[in-house]
């Protein structure tokens, strides 16, 4: 879950570089297990692993922005993603991006105020037998519909103004 | 130290066998990615719970097994009963009882078997439904056949021959001329000969050498590498070890996408199980030969299938990609000789080695040898995963394996390659699909992904799509393809929204022929192609939306109006379709849309079974408007 305390726990972090080789090359893959851990990469976190890696914070830094698997801002405790592969696009994938950002009063990237949601897009997710494909935390909704947004959200997804 | 090792081999195969010798019938339930996201793990678990419960395992040898991808994923879950191989077809936890009863009394259940969506016959055996009966299965050999996190049941079905053969009983030179008879070409898009690259790294000065695979498969429609490491993680380590043995590496890397859990998964099992019985790390089968392999997930960057970014992202960096005036098999990782072949290309190799060169050189074309995996999705009826030889026509591929367009639509175009390649045109459906016959057709064979559109695509739109794509993707280092792409996307803008300047075409022409000479990679300098291919094939729709303001598909937002025809027979299937409720009526009544709510989402279109919808062009909508306001 996000946290977003500014002392955050560090034990996890700790634990995670521990049982990688203190050397470049880690980076990437410890990097992921801080983001599986938080949701999220920390600035603290990114000082440890600078620090125990021996990889300047620049680098450490500019690794985390670069890769789309990385966020430097604590997501929403669901994420909606939308597949935007080939398939999943020219069977209406578009659409079901517009109304969930009417749904939910954001943009693909960003979160709800409340912590809620985070959507994204993401590229193919390979089930283009069901396109358009959204998923909802880990729930898949195939053949979506544009109308039927609400409803694959769950009723959280629909706030008061909508 | 020869016959030692072969025998130590065999004892593991006979061991492995002796395991899977109770197995008289098997449940093989599909856990792909399609049928798994159909709820297939569960109706896995249903099976295995039911078939414990009723003790049929000791009973009559009956055992439930989750594989993986059995392919025509449009019907999943799917469920093979072996080995007869009957295929059930969107299968239910509720019918899973149903499913055992029949299998135990040698019968089938009739209303689940595959149903042919032209004749509405129900098929039985997968040999006999089309869109299976036309394929050969090389690479996909065991995919849907074998538990990919049973390395005994890999070993029963033939896994890890090649390495014996190749360790054993050949030289490295040898394996390399092997795979040069086969004319293996490199399946990760551009189809470089797979020999000589490995026969560059063998004589590349410089220690250690590394054997990478490329599984970073971003071509938004393809999946076959991920069913394949999902499906069948030993075929791409045996691969790997061979080509380790043949180019002197003792060290590889597989580096995996992102968004491909299962994969690492899968893999990573491989790997500990492979270690454990002496086929992978030091002195394999006592042989001499040491080779070990490491999985590296990627960070979800589209830019690191490319073979010099990837390498970047292994040694922990950012994934730019940088000049290749330098070959790989000489400075690649760390700067060592380095291998990079892609997932498909990997698991090919061990059937090649066992069965010879010159089988696999049988099938194919003179110049594209072999099988090719494929995805089939879109606008078809049958999507899934396919194996064919090269030079298979694309009429056969969309109209027979496929199935043909849904809803009696019209084809319009198939896009291959991913956002490297183009649209391959209605009048190209007789041709054979080999690497030469797509780069000729301004698209390219890519992983294997194909697409599918009808008149319902707009191929303005299409070329957009993948602009918005690489400006996600470009990782920014070179300005052509870093700012071509933007200066582009907004011509396209134009262009969907109906003030592009008649010269619009000249200018898009001129900035890809820009960036196809200025980028810094392969990925910068295919970028314009999906954007050249169409305004090949199909100028007269980028006419249509300069000059008259029209989207002929009825696609383009911005550009069309939709309207209910007075033949509405008020079926209703459009008022819970439409998103804004712009839709009303009583059912059995004439239908009315209300303009100032329609937003032009094609949603009432697509689901009006009697046509009465139809699209026109936006500006006559406003031509209305305006005349009405004058007749006032």
């Amino acid at each position: 879950m996000a946290e977003q305390s500014p002392c955050t726990d560090m034990a996890p972090v700790d634990d995670i570089l521990s049982s990688y080789p203190r050397e470049e090359a880690s980076l990437i893959q410890v990097l992921q297990d801080v983001q599986r851990v938080y949701n999220y990469l920390p600035c603290e976190a990114l000082t440890r692993v600078s620090e125990v890696l021996g990889v300047p914070l620049a680098k450490v830094f500019s690794v985390s922005t670069f890769y789309k698997a990385f966020s430097i801002e604590p997501q929403g405790k669901v994420t909606v993603k939308v597949c935007m592969g080939t398939a999943c696009h020219i069977r209406g994938a578009p659409q079901l991006v517009d109304e969930l950002s009417r749904t939910l009063g954001i943009a693909p990237g960003e979160t709800t105020p409340d912590l809620e949601f985070t959507l994204k897009t993401v590229n193919c997710v390979g089930a283009c037998a069901m396109a358009p494909v959204m998923i909802v935390g880990e729930t898949y909704h195939g053949n979506a519909m544009p109308a039927k947004v609400s409803s694959y959200l769950g009723k959280k997804g629909v706030t008061d103004e909508n | 130290m020869r016959t030692e090792g072969i025998a130590r081999f065999e004892a593991l195969k006979e061991e492995a066998q002796a395991r899977v010798a109770a197995r008289k019938r098997e449940i093989l339930v599909c856990c792909g990615t399609g049928c798994r996201a159909r709820g297939a793990l569960e109706l896995a678990d249903r099976f295995a719970d039911e078939v414990t419960k009723r003790g049929l395992e000791a009973s009559v040898g009956l055992y439930t097994k989750r594989v993986g991808c059995h392919g025509c994923c449009e019907q999943g879950p799917l469920v093979i009963v072996s080995p007869d191989d009957v295929l059930y077809a969107k299968v239910r936890k509720a019918h899973v009882s149903k499913i055992l009863d029949a299998v135990v009394a040698g019968e089938v259940v009739e209303k689940l078997l595959y149903k042919d969506p032209d004749s509405g016959e129900r098929i039985a055996h997968v040999a006999d439904i089309p869109f299976y009966k036309y394929q050969t299965k090389y690479v996909l050999r065991n995919v849907g056949k074998i538990d990919p996190t049973d390395i005994h049941d890999a070993l029963a079905h033939g896994a890890y021959q090649g390495v014996v053969k190749a360790l054993f009983e050949m030289t490295p030179e040898e394996v390399i001329e092997e795979v040069r008879i086969s004319g293996l070409r490199g399946r990760g898009g551009a189809g470089f000969a797979t020999a000589r690259k490995w026969a560059a790294c063998r004589k590349a000065e410089g220690s250690p050498k590394y054997v990478l695979c490329n599984g970073d498969e971003g071509d938004p429609g393809a999946f076959e590498d991920a069913s394949l490491m999902e499906g069948d993680p030993h075929a791409v380590l045996e691969g790997m070890i061979i080509g380790a043995y043949a180019v002197g590496s003792s060290e590889g890397y597989i580096y995996v996408r992102d968004e491909y859990p299962v994969a690492v998964k899968h893999l990573q099992r491989a790997i500990d199980q492979a270690r454990e019985l002496g086929l992978l790390g030091e002195d394999i089968l006592g042989s001499g030969v040491s080779f070990d392999i490491r999985i590296s997930r990627g960070g979800g960057a589209f830019v690191c299938g490319e073979s010099s970014a990837l390498m970047r992202s292994i040694e922990g960096k950012v994934g730019e990609p940088r000049a290749k005036y330098v070959h790989a098999t000489d400075r690649g990782l760390w700067d060592r000789p380095t291998v990079l072949n892609n997932v498909e290309t990997w698991a090919t190799i061990g059937k090649l080695i066992v069965e010879g060169g010159a089988t696999f050189a049988s099938m194919g074309t003179e110049k594209s040898k072999g099988t090719k995996a494929f995805t089939l999705v879109g606008k078809v009826k049958n999507t899934g995963l396919i194996e064919l030889p090269m030079g298979t026509t694309l009429r056969h591929i969309v109209f027979d394996i496929g199935g043909g367009m849904p809803k009696g639509r019209s084809f319009k175009a198939v896009q291959t390659g991913g956002p490297s390649g183009g649209c391959v045109p209605a009048d190209l459906l007789d041709a054979p699909v080999d690497y030469e016959v797509l780069t000729e057709a301004g698209s390219m064979m890519g992983s294997g992904g194909m697409i599918v559109m009808d008149d319902r695509t707009c191929m303005v739109n299409v070329a957009r799509y993948f602009l918005n794509f690489l400006i996600e993707e470009s990782c920014g280092k070179c300005v052509p393809c870093r700012e071509g792409l933007k200066q582009m996307q907004l011509m396209y803008d134009d262009i969907l929204e109906g003030r592009a300047d008649p010269d619009i075409l000249d200018r898009i022409e001129a900035l890809s022929a820009g960036m196809k000479v200025g980028s810094l990679c392969d990925l910068g300098r295919s970028a314009p192609n999906p954007v050249l291919s169409t305004l090949r094939h199909f100028r007269a729709e980028y006419e249509a939306h300069i000059q008259e303001h029209r989207c002929p598909a009825g696609v383009c937002r911005e550009l069309t109006a939709f309207e209910i025809l007075d033949n509405c027979d008020g079926c209703h299937l459009c008022v819970p379709a439409c998103p804004t409720s712009a839709i009303s009526g009583k059912p059995k009544t004439l239908h009315t849309l209300d303009q100032d709510l329609c937003i032009s989402c094609g949603a009432c279109f697509d689901v009006c079974p009697t046509g009465a919808i139809r699209h026109f062009p936006k500006r006559e909508l406003k031509e209305r408007n305006a005349h009405a306001e004058t007749d006032h």
